[in-house]
């Protein structure tokens, strides 16, 4: 691999002149964040921009690399034509670091521009640092050497529920709902295929998809879910859309479990509140009460913000510039890029590892559950008195998952 | 069966909500003979000052107060604007509730922000209405508000317990109430007489010494006042955001033209027709697929595999009262209780 980026550095040339070797200390590296700041999912957008510039800040003050961290936001409105029109603005601000997560069908169609660019003009690459998008075929079928997956994808995420609800022998029927894309579906397909090998027995009594933030009212899903006799619902459901679920769930007297991808992003404590006690289950690469340097930056977090940080993928984020910007002893993306590849490094949840194979980061996984908050766990999203409580953790060896990428490495 | 009644209660909610927009668009409509673009933008700007007033002086206060301003404020839109651009006719008058309703987003979004406000309830209609219980042996039973400890499991099995939201009794309530007030005004008052007269013979009427033009302020005052209530009530039952106006606007077109242009009762039923639909569409799971399985018809593996055969009704919820929009157009124009043609 580096070989290979070595017979293009004439083609690199101006590139690297730009930032000559060794000289990457002090230098400006902005990152362009494209992901929605108006409609049903802002609060998630904004809270997750101002994640980004907090690490930015503090990261900034701590890397290896002696980089100053720049993050510039912009409002995608959730649309893949708008988030193309945002890659234009940023770089034609000179932007060569994007990072965006909120949907998968955002993603996607990053991804596939994101390709073209580098393809079409060398020396002007553009990476993608992929937050919170998890539709496994960005690191499978779809995988590109320009994309970094920081959080974990659905097959990893599936792999690790099931492998909790396989014994819980009071789960007899599953329900699932999704939201009407590129995710969703995933999640449905991957809760299926993984519950039909580990635990044959248990009955899919439903399924659904609906509108992706466009449901105001789940109260009718909710009846059908009930009248299907569903003792559990899976459901990959984010931001107003699994909100406004638990809550005409609430509403409904649905008494369930709910196993979910994100029950502590913005919106869904509070319309949990103190119901769903030990019911609402999360699958995730964090939680609420991870302890060390994690509790003090979640406690400033609250301080400054009066919110709650929840996207632990922006520290991944940074930590791994930071390494492999010291490690490339340059801001270049095409050198970055080239030392992310495989890199292994300390994050909060100990060493992870950006997979050579197809860029997901392997890390651990945490399935938490809904409930009071007590000494060993007192942070509380949304001052709820509720906090997400760990019952299993699966190491990265074990939430790791095959990949079928062939990855071209830039020619 | 508490699936059909709580599924029923739901839709009808929803359907009510409807009614409280689409009656003052048609009256409008069958008055001035504008569709009036922004109707939708009261229906938010209700929600909105609803939100804010409730936090100064409380909820109720607000409720009262909420849909005053809105109603003053279409009002004072119509003095101020629609009369002038009225003698150039529809399309202009077209125009400036079109533009009006953009100014309206724009406002909105710059005063209260592009996420959603947290506009709750008053705790009068945080709980449930009633309760529907399953008992395994004693059968099906309801109570008022919440049922507790009747919802704790019996030794014979399960106990199913189906509350109905309090804030959605409440819209029902405030639906049916506003409609028996507004068939009170148009039919047994002097007021509603005159307005019903100038609904069809305005020269008449005003040749009587009646002043028209006060009479259409009056309605779109009204028409736009009802909108504000419903903003109130609605925007505190679901989400109070600024995309809501867009997201019920074309509903209630739908309302409008399948009830008949400018037909009240025709409003209310399809208002009711599509608040039913929508609930019950996303509990039907069967497909083309299954239709065609059903007739008797033998498909191929890849006929089976085809993504649109296999489209769930659903699925297809949300667009099903588009579809119903244009089948009406297609056989009876005029909507289901309209009266004039095309």
């Amino acid at each position: 691999m580096m070989k290979r980026i070595a017979w293009t550095a004439p083609l690199m040339f101006a590139a690297v002149m730009a930032t000559p070797a060794w000289a990457q200390k002090g230098e400006t590296v902005k990152i362009a964040w494209i992901d929605p700041l108006s409609g049903l999912m802002a609060p998630v957008g904004s809270n997750q921009l101002k994640s980004f510039q907090f690490f930015a800040e503090q990261f900034s003050k701590t890397n290896p690399a002696g980089v100053k961290f720049e993050v510039i936001g912009i409002d995608n409105k959730l649309s893949p034509a708008e988030s193309l029109n945002a890659l234009k603005a940023a770089m034609d601000q000179g932007v060569r670091y994007i990072t965006q997560g909120n949907g998968s069908s955002v993603a996607g169609a990053l991804i596939d521009a994101v390709n073209k660019h580098n393809e079409r003009n060398p020396g002007k690459e553009i990476v993608f640092l992929n937050h919170s998008a998890v539709d496994p075929d960005f690191t499978n079928s779809k995988c590109s050497y320009w994309h970094f997956r920081y959080d974990a994808d659905t097959s990893m995420k599936m792999e690790a529920m099931t492998t909790y609800m396989k014994d819980r022998q009071d789960i007899k029927k599953v329900y699932l709902l999704n939201q009407n894309y590129s995710h969703g579906h995933q999640v449905a397909k991957f809760a299926k295929e993984n519950l039909s090998r580990k635990r044959p027995d248990i009955q899919i009594v439903g399924e659904d998809l609906h509108p992706l933030a466009q449901v105001r009212d789940f109260a009718p899903y909710i009846a059908k879910i009930k009248a299907s006799g569903a003792d559990s619902v899976i459901t990959g459901n984010w931001g107003s859309d699994l909100a406004l679920l638990v809550k005409a769930a609430n509403e409904g007297g649905y008494n369930g479990k709910f196993f979910t991808y994100y029950t502590g992003v913005t919106g869904t404590p509070t319309a949990l509140g103190q119901g769903g006690d030990g019911r609402v289950f999360q699958i995730s690469y964090q939680h609420y009460n991870m302890g060390g340097q994690m509790d003090k930056w979640q406690a400033e977090f609250k301080k400054r913000f009066n919110d709650d940080f929840y996207t632990g993928s922006v520290i991944h984020i940074f930590s791994s510039l930071g390494e492999a910007m010291a490690k490339a002893k340059s801001t270049d993306p095409v050198k970055v890029a080239a030392a992310l590849h495989g890199l292994k490094y300390q994050s909060f949840s100990g060493e992870v590892e950006m997979r050579k194979l197809d860029h997901q980061l392997q890390q651990t996984l945490y399935l938490t559950v809904w409930t009071k908050t007590d000494k060993q766990h007192p942070y509380s999203p949304e001052n709820t008195g509720m906090t997400l409580k760990p019952v299993k953790t699966f190491e990265p060896y074990i939430s790791s998952t095959p990949t079928s990428c062939q990855m071209k490495a830039p020619a | 069966m508490e699936f059909v009644i709580i599924s029923t209660l739901n839709g009808l909610s929803y359907g009510l909500l409807l009614f409280m927009l689409s009656s003052g668009l048609t009256l409008i409509f069958s008055m001035m003979g504008v569709l009036n673009f922004a109707h939708a933008s009261f229906y938010m700007l209700g929600a909105y000052g609803g939100y804010t007033l409730s936090g100064l002086i409380g909820f109720w206060p607000a409720l009262v107060l909420a849909p005053l301003i809105t109603g003053a404020l279409g009002a004072a839109f119509e003095r101020a604007s629609l009369r002038k651009v009225h003698v150039y006719g529809h399309v202009p008058e077209l125009l400036v509730t079109f533009g009006l309703s953009y100014i309206v987003l724009e406002l909105v979004q710059l005063i209260w922000g592009r996420v959603a406000v947290e506009f709750q309830p008053p705790a009068l209609l945080q709980g449930p209405m009633f309760t529907l219980i399953h008992h395994p042996v004693e059968g099906l039973s309801w109570v008022w508000g919440a049922a507790g400890a009747l919802c704790t499991d019996s030794s014979a099995g399960a106990v199913v317990c189906s509350p109905f939201p309090a804030t959605r009794g409440f819209v029902m309530l405030t639906a049916l109430a506003m409609m028996g007030s507004l068939w009170w005004v148009l039919a047994r008052t002097r007021t509603g007489l005159i307005i019903q007269a100038a609904l069809t013979h305005p020269e008449m009427v005003e040749a009587l010494g009646h002043n028209v033009p006060r009479i259409f302020m009056l309605v779109f005052g009204l028409g736009t006042g009802l909108a504000g209530l419903a903003g109130v009530i609605g925007g505190s039952t679901f989400v109070t955001e600024p995309a809501m106006a867009a997201t019920v606007g074309s509903v209630i077109f739908v309302v409008v033209v399948v009830g008949g242009m400018g037909s009240l009762a025709g409003a209310f039923l399809a208002s009711l027709l599509i608040g039913l639909i929508q609930t019950y569409a996303v509990a039907v799971d069967a497909s083309v697929l299954d239709l065609l399985e059903a007739l008797g018809m033998t498909l191929s593996a890849a006929a089976r595999e085809n993504s649109i055969i296999k489209l769930t009704v659903s699925q297809v919820a949300p667009i099903l009262p588009y579809l119903l929009l244009v089948l009406i157009l297609i056989f009876r124009p005029k909507g289901l209780l309209g009266t004039r043609e095309g």
